[in-house]
């Protein structure tokens, strides 16, 4: 099983606990994990359910390239990553 | 009668609340947050405060009457762009289909309690009839053909940061958009049609394209709801004929500003935040004031007592200025991070706060 993590400036405003997937792609892999939580998946995806702007998702250390079907492979011990670009100010 | 003042700023959203004979903080929440906007609902007793997370998008969070606790609800959300569809702004930009601002939030009327009006960036109009549970796209204004016309001021993208619901009918609401000019329903949204007749950003060409207008705030007179004043960002422009038509008014120190409140039974008295002009959005002479008409913008008087006279280089947003329902009160947050309360329309100013983060903006409640 692949592991769907992310980080603690978002568990902030959403409850996103670890998750194990079993997985192809990124696609399924997000599908997954936002299948129980819908408002998680607001905080990542926008309006069209392209990744955020300042989003990023890293499958085995990695940054995937299509943000907006993720079709980047998983492996079935894939560590994913989801996480946000540090902005200041 | 309105107790209290929340104040949205960068960084959380105050509540201010009378303390002796002046004003104090009493509580803040969201805090390290951005909030964008708040707004009080009178006829249910209900707060809602606009967060703009950044990383994280658009969230829209509730407070019922009489509860502590904040809980998230839904954000307007925009519908699935259509594959293939060509959709680009004013300036030839793509639009992006998904919300990056709520810029305005109004209640429906007195009687369609859990109404609730929300603008947004790119340019779309929603409106709840559940207290924000479920939104609903104005896809009348927003398929409008005109709407590509629109396009960003200040900011990138076009959006709606004014919206006026007619006292007279709920079903007749007008919106500012900047830049898109006013766009007006008489028929709850079925229907819109522009609004901006007569106001002009300048002297070059299409400077009185009423599409291409950019008024910064619009308000309506409660009490003489035909009348409305814009803060553009050429001037002030005001209305007496429902929006048919509008003309410029001249003020002193200068006309450049984003906001704007109108008194709630006198039309003819409104208030105003100066800046020098575009490029230069800062008090003139580092000395802010708030300019007054009471005749309908024949003549405006600074009114300055108690606000900084030296080296003052605060910007009031176009939600940073708020009158009260009695028309007496005023409230006032800067970018700076200073607000102020004005318990005799304006006359004296009395520092609440210097300390603040960035006000976006400051609403009665």
């Amino acid at each position: 099983m692949a592991k769907v993590q992310f980080t603690s400036n978002l568990r902030r405003h959403v409850d996103c606990r670890t998750v194990e997937v079993s997985a192809d792609t990124i696609h399924q892999a997000l599908t997954q994990a936002f299948a129980k939580n819908e408002r998680l998946k607001t905080y990542v995806l926008d309006d069209q359910g392209h990744l955020r702007k300042h989003m990023r998702v890293l499958v085995d250390g990695v940054a995937i390239k299509d943000l907006q079907t993720f079709k980047d492979a998983v492996q079935p011990k894939s560590e994913i990553w989801v996480m946000q670009a540090l902005s200041g100010g | 009668m309105q107790k209290r003042i929340m104040v949205s700023t960068r960084k959380g959203l105050f509540e201010l609340a009378k303390r002796g004979m002046g004003w104090a903080i009493k509580d803040a929440h969201f805090l390290g947050d951005n909030v964008t906007l708040a707004l009080h609902d009178p006829r249910d007793g209900t707060d809602y405060a606009a967060l703009n997370h950044g990383h994280f998008g658009i969230k829209l969070h509730r407070r019922d009457k009489g509860k502590k606790k904040w809980v998230e609800i839904a954000s307007p959300k925009y519908p699935e762009k259509p594959e293939g569809l060509e959709d680009k702004d004013g300036w030839g930009n793509d639009v992006k289909w998904t919300n990056q601002l709520i810029w305005a939030l109004e209640i429906g009327g007195p009687k369609q309690k859990g109404t609730v009006w929300a603008g947004t960036m790119p340019g779309g109009l929603f409106r709840s009839n559940d207290k924000g549970k479920t939104w609903e796209l104005m896809e009348s204004l927003w398929r409008h053909p005109d709407r590509n016309k629109w396009l960003g001021g200040g900011a990138d993208i076009p959006g709606i940061h004014s919206i006026c619901v007619d006292p007279r009918s709920p079903d007749s609401v007008r919106v500012a958009i900047s830049c898109g000019g006013v766009w007006a329903t008489a028929d709850g949204g079925k229907s819109w049609a522009q609004s901006a007749h007569g106001m002009k950003f300048g002297d070059g060409p299409g400077a009185d394209e009423p599409d291409a207008q950019d008024p910064h705030m619009m308000v309506q007179c409660a009490g003489e709801p035909e009348k409305f004043w814009v803060q553009h960002h050429a001037g002030i422009f005001k209305s007496v004929n429902d929006g048919k038509n509008w003309t410029e008014v001249k003020a002193k120190p200068s006309s450049f500003g984003f906001a704007v409140a109108v008194h709630p039974e006198d039309a003819k008295t409104a208030w105003f935040v100066p800046g020098i002009k575009d490029e230069k959005r800062i008090p003139v002479g580092g000395a802010l004031v708030v300019t007054r008409t009471k005749d309908g913008g024949k003549t405006f008087k600074s009114l300055k007592k108690g606000l900084p006279q030296k080296n003052a280089y605060d910007l009031v947003f176009r939600h940073g200025l708020a009158l009260d329902e009695t028309g007496k009160k005023l409230a006032m947050g800067s970018t700076t991070g200073n607000v102020w309360v004005s318990e005799n329309s304006g006359d004296a100013w009395k520092l609440v706060s210097g300390t603040l983060p960035p006000v976006h903006a400051v609403r009665w409640a």
